[in-house]
């Protein structure tokens, strides 16, 4: 490759530049194509690219332009992300589930001159929604399947565009051209515009600047000591800053390797086949992993079903500690030492995670327990906590310093502090430059000197200097006392238990807090059976004198680990409940994603949160029951109310969590 | 959608036409006297109420069935009765209306059991797999590795079939059949049985079949709206004899299939 950028590489292009140098013959990328791995070297792909974006000039890409890419994590994408930058253009991604509607608002208000999709369905909805799209010219695609017999006017196969700058390419002045354009890239560009998914309103453009993003990626890949060795799997959504982050931005900077999958289906098949160095996913992911695992441990013949619970016990006892390198008896080695040759390892291949030197999950809370189960296998899984405007990582756990409820410190050269209303607010290298079109919005993220908003709340924890997130900063409320009312970081505490389903916290501008607990159906009235408790409805089981010793046991124990931080030691739960019904989104108690509708909650029950408050030992209440096939009736309930015991704020010598 | 080009090609010459086909098992008459062609390059329908005979007109297209009169007469060549390995030979594939897999099998498996007809190398070639027969494999596992991309089912390539749920059954059939690379596809029955979203995949899928390798396409099917969107032309059976050949649109219209699917008051 003939074209050698001065200076430092402060735009991914000229990365790319160097990696063709540098690495050259290393594997960059990988795809999964008719069932055999394909691989490109870093070489391959230069020239690969280089080809693109002289084929997109020739199609009237240039400087400034904005570039949406629609679809899934194939290479022919990723090479339109880098072909983009390379023009200097800034390209666009958007999710590639999104509805019509949302796909036109984000590629409208990011003016887009032209759009590379995945396939006929993308093509379908960029088209149905052309109308209001007057700056759209041209679609590119990567999966020429149904769309032979469409109009090809403006609409042009990939690898047509790519042949086209191929031949182009030969004429040397054109190389030398498109050197020029990728000297020219500068660090203070906009490299990337990432649309945050829009949960909370319309979605907005986040405007990342070159060198920012570079710093940033530069900074985690020292973090987690990658190198130009490791491997990823890309899987999540591409245009999800976690994916440009961890697999675009970081192995640019490192050099390592990423792998697409075949097609979305097959990922958890290809981690397996890839088996990446560098792992990252949301909790539910893991979770779903477990299931698996358990459920296909219960169909397995007795011995190996013995086996792997009792080992997995032996994991649970002393894998953390041989992890985080503490002391540890030598018998328990000896058992782990035994169970990593017969089940750790062995599940650990069959998940596809035998490789992984770090893996991350963030997002939203995880388990303790899940979070455990995976680290006492030996999976160094960590947590982390970031978000869109600061380019991912704001904060994240280093190796030996991991505990499940919190995030982390703050990773090298991000400052974080914590506002007068508990808001977590961060300057990092990689944060971003604003809100494509929306000054307003922007002003309102940043304080005067130079931070950001978050919009969580949050506290340093005292033990571990960590930082724990707690809830949304606007849902955070505060007790008649002024202590600090975070309900959904409470009630996680309480759905971490199995026997506990849903837990509803009241306490903002009240004395105390008070919780409203339903149980788990499946749990409860497995335990029940075990233990020879008769019931006979939901009601019957729910309103049980044991089983309220029993959730008041839970409670017991969510108080004493509230107690361990001094912030949230006057958040204890004094006095609880167990709902006589299941919430239920059909009666609109929660949202149709099952998220809890505090407000709806506490006008529907008021009775009971009178109760709650006014000392009472008992309430009476009458709701109204929407049935399955649309009837509705009125369920009328006596529910008991009991006092819980709360722990004195010193420290008890509990276990950390 | 449909690319304009895969209704163009309807009206082209007869891929098969089977003339004056008369059926019967015992004193059950199953077909009488029935006539009809199928051209290249046309998805083509037979409907009619159960009993009918529809499968029986298959079956006897593909040479499972012997008819005790008429003639078929395909790509030119008339004959009294198909053999099915004529029919196979001569590039009919089927699936079934219950389907027929192996179930112990994995997809990618049942799907290279469709290359059969097209191994070229003996036996004891391929169980060696030396030189030859291994590059012979590897042509085929290609084709077979284009149509599992085709049909979307590269999560399912390692699973034994009986594992599946039944949609994907019925899309690894396709795929077998698919795998012969077929003149004329025989589809019985391909979306019974299955919900709505399962439907449309698969009425995409044989648009796609039909436009993307020009497969000429019979199939039988009970839901009146896929037949309706998928078929350039429907024959309608009923008590194994011919009440209608048109259009769709016509067949709708045609009192004599609506009283044969509604019954008539006598």
């Amino acid at each position: 490759m003939a074209s050698q950028s001065e200076g430092p590489a402060d735009t991914f292009p000229k990365l790319l530049v160097r990696n063709a140098r540098v690495f050259g013959e290393r594997a960059a990328l990988r795809h999964k194509d008719l069932g055999i791995w394909q691989t490109w070297t870093w070489a391959q792909v230069l020239d690969v690219v280089r080809a693109y974006a002289v084929g997109l000039s020739r199609l009237g890409v240039k400087r400034g332009d904005t570039v949406a890419i629609v679809g899934g994590n194939r290479p022919k994408l990723y090479w339109s992300v880098m072909a983009t930058q390379m023009l200097g253009a800034v390209p666009v991604p958007v999710y590639a589930d999104a509805v019509a509607a949302e796909l036109a608002h984000v590629l409208a208000h990011a003016e887009v001159r032209f759009a590379a999709v995945e396939d006929q369905e993308q093509v379908d909805k960029v088209w149905s929604v052309a109308d209001r799209l007057p700056k759209l010219e041209r679609l590119f695609y990567d999966e020429p399947r149904g769309l032979r017999g469409y109009d090809h006017s403006r609409l042009h196969p990939i690898d047509e565009v790519i042949a086209t700058g191929r031949k182009a390419l030969e004429d040397p002045a054109v190389g030398k051209w498109l050197d020029q354009e990728i000297a020219a890239g500068k660090g203070s560009d906009i490299s990337i515009i990432l649309y945050t998914s829009g949960t909370t309103g319309a979605s907005k453009g986040v405007v990342l600047l070159a060198e920012r993003c570079i710093a940033a990626a530069a900074d985690t890949v020292a973090f987690d000591r990658l190198t130009a060795e490791d491997e990823v799997l890309a899987y999540l959504p591409l245009a999800w800053v976690g994916d440009h982050y961890l697999n675009y931005a970081q192995g640019l900077v490192a050099g390592f390797c990423m792998a697409c999958p075949e097609s979305t289906e097959t990922a958890m098949q290809d981690l397996k086949e890839i088996g990446p160095t560098f792992y990252f996913a949301p909790p539910r992911v893991f979770e779903q992993m477990l299931t698996r695992v358990m459920i296909r441990m219960d169909d397995a013949g007795f011995i190996k079903r013995h086996l792997f619970h009792y080992f997995v016990g032996v994991a649970r006892r002393y894998g953390e500690s041989i992890l985080n390198r503490q002391p540890t008896p030598w018998l328990g080695r000896l058992m782990y030492a035994l169970g990593k040759v017969l089940v750790y390892d062995p599940l650990k291949n069959v998940l596809g995670l035998s490789r992984v030197r770090v893996a991350y999950t963030a997002g939203e809370a995880i388990g303790p327990d899940l979070f455990t189960f995976y680290r006492s296998l030996g999976l160094n899984l960590k947590q982390l906590y970031g978000q869109t405007e600061a380019f991912l990582y704001i904060t994240a756990q280093p190796d030996g310093q991991i505990f499940a409820d919190t995030v982390g410190p703050a990773v090298p050269n991000v400052e974080v502090r914590i506002a007068d209303n508990g808001e977590v607010q961060f300057k990092s290298p990689g944060m971003f430059a604003g809100y494509f079109r929306d000054e307003a919005k922007s002003k309102e993220v940043m304080t005067g000197d130079g931070y950001v908003k978050t919009g969580d709340a949050g506290f340093f924890d005292a033990k571990t200097g960590h930082l724990k997130i707690i809830d949304r900063a606007k849902d955070v409320g505060r007790l008649n006392d002024g202590t600090l009312f975070p309900p959904k970081y409470i009630e996680n505490k309480l759905k971490f238990y199995p026997n506990i389903r849903e837990a509803v916290a009241f306490g903002d501008r009240r004395d105390f807090v008070a919780v409203m607990v339903n149980i788990d159906l499946t749990a409860v009235g497995s335990w029940a059976e075990r233990n020879n408790v008769v019931y006979g409805s939901y009601q019957e089981l729910a309103a049980h004198p044991l089983v309220y010793d029993m959730i008041e046991r839970h409670i017991e124990e969510v108080n004493r680990s509230l107690a361990e931080d001094k912030v949230m030691a006057g958040a204890q739960i004094r006095r609880f409940l167990i709902l006589h019904k299941e919430l239920d989104a059909d009666d609109g108690e929660l949202t149709r994603t099952q998220k809890v509708r505090r407000g709806f909650i506490a006008e529907r029950y008021a009775p009971l949160i009178k109760a709650l408050y006014d000392g009472s030992r008992e309430a009476d209440i009458a709701t109204e029951v929407t049935f399955e096939d649309g009837r509705k009736g009125i369920i009328s309930a006596r529910v008991k109310i009991r006092d819980v015991k709360t722990a004195s704020t010193a420290p008890a010598m509990e276990k950390a969590a | 959608m449909r690319a304009p080009a895969a209704t163009t090609v309807v009206g082209g010459e007869v891929l098969l036409s089977v003339q004056n086909i008369s059926l019967a098992f015992g004193g059950v008459k199953a077909l009488q006297d029935v006539s009809f062609d199928i051209r290249k390059g046309e998805v083509r329908a037979i409907i009619g109420p159960n009993g009918a005979g529809k499968t029986s007109m298959l079956n006897v297209i593909n040479g499972f069935y012997q008819p005790q009169a008429g003639s078929i007469t395909f790509k030119g060549v008339t004959r009294s009765h198909m053999r099915p390995y004529e029919a196979a030979h001569g590039g009919i594939a089927r699936t079934f209306q219950n389907v027929a897999l192996f179930r112990g099998m994995t997809a990618l498996d049942n799907i290279m059991a469709g290359r059969t007809l097209k191994m070229r190398r003996g036996f004891f070639w391929q169980v060696l797999r030396l030189g030859p027969a291994l590059q012979e494999e590897m042509e085929h596992r290609l084709r077979v590795e284009e149509i599992i991309d085709f049909l979307e089912i590269q999560a399912i390539r390692k699973v034994p079939v009986g594992r599946l749920p039944y949609g994907l059954q019925k899309r690894v059939e396709l795929g077998r059949a698919l795998a012969m690379e077929p003149d004329l596809l025989l589809l019985d029955e391909p979306m019974a049985g299955m919900n709505l979203e399962e439907k449309e995949d698969m009425s995409r899928f044989i648009l796609d079949v039909n436009e993307h390798y020009g497969t000429t396409i019979a199939l039988i099917e009970h839901d009146m709206g896929v037949v309706m969107d998928l078929s350039d032309r429907v024959v309608v059976l009923d008590h194994g004899a011919k009440i209608a050949d048109a259009t769709p649109d016509e067949v709708k219209r045609d009192q004599n299939v609506i009283d044969a699917y509604l019954g008539v008051a006598h």
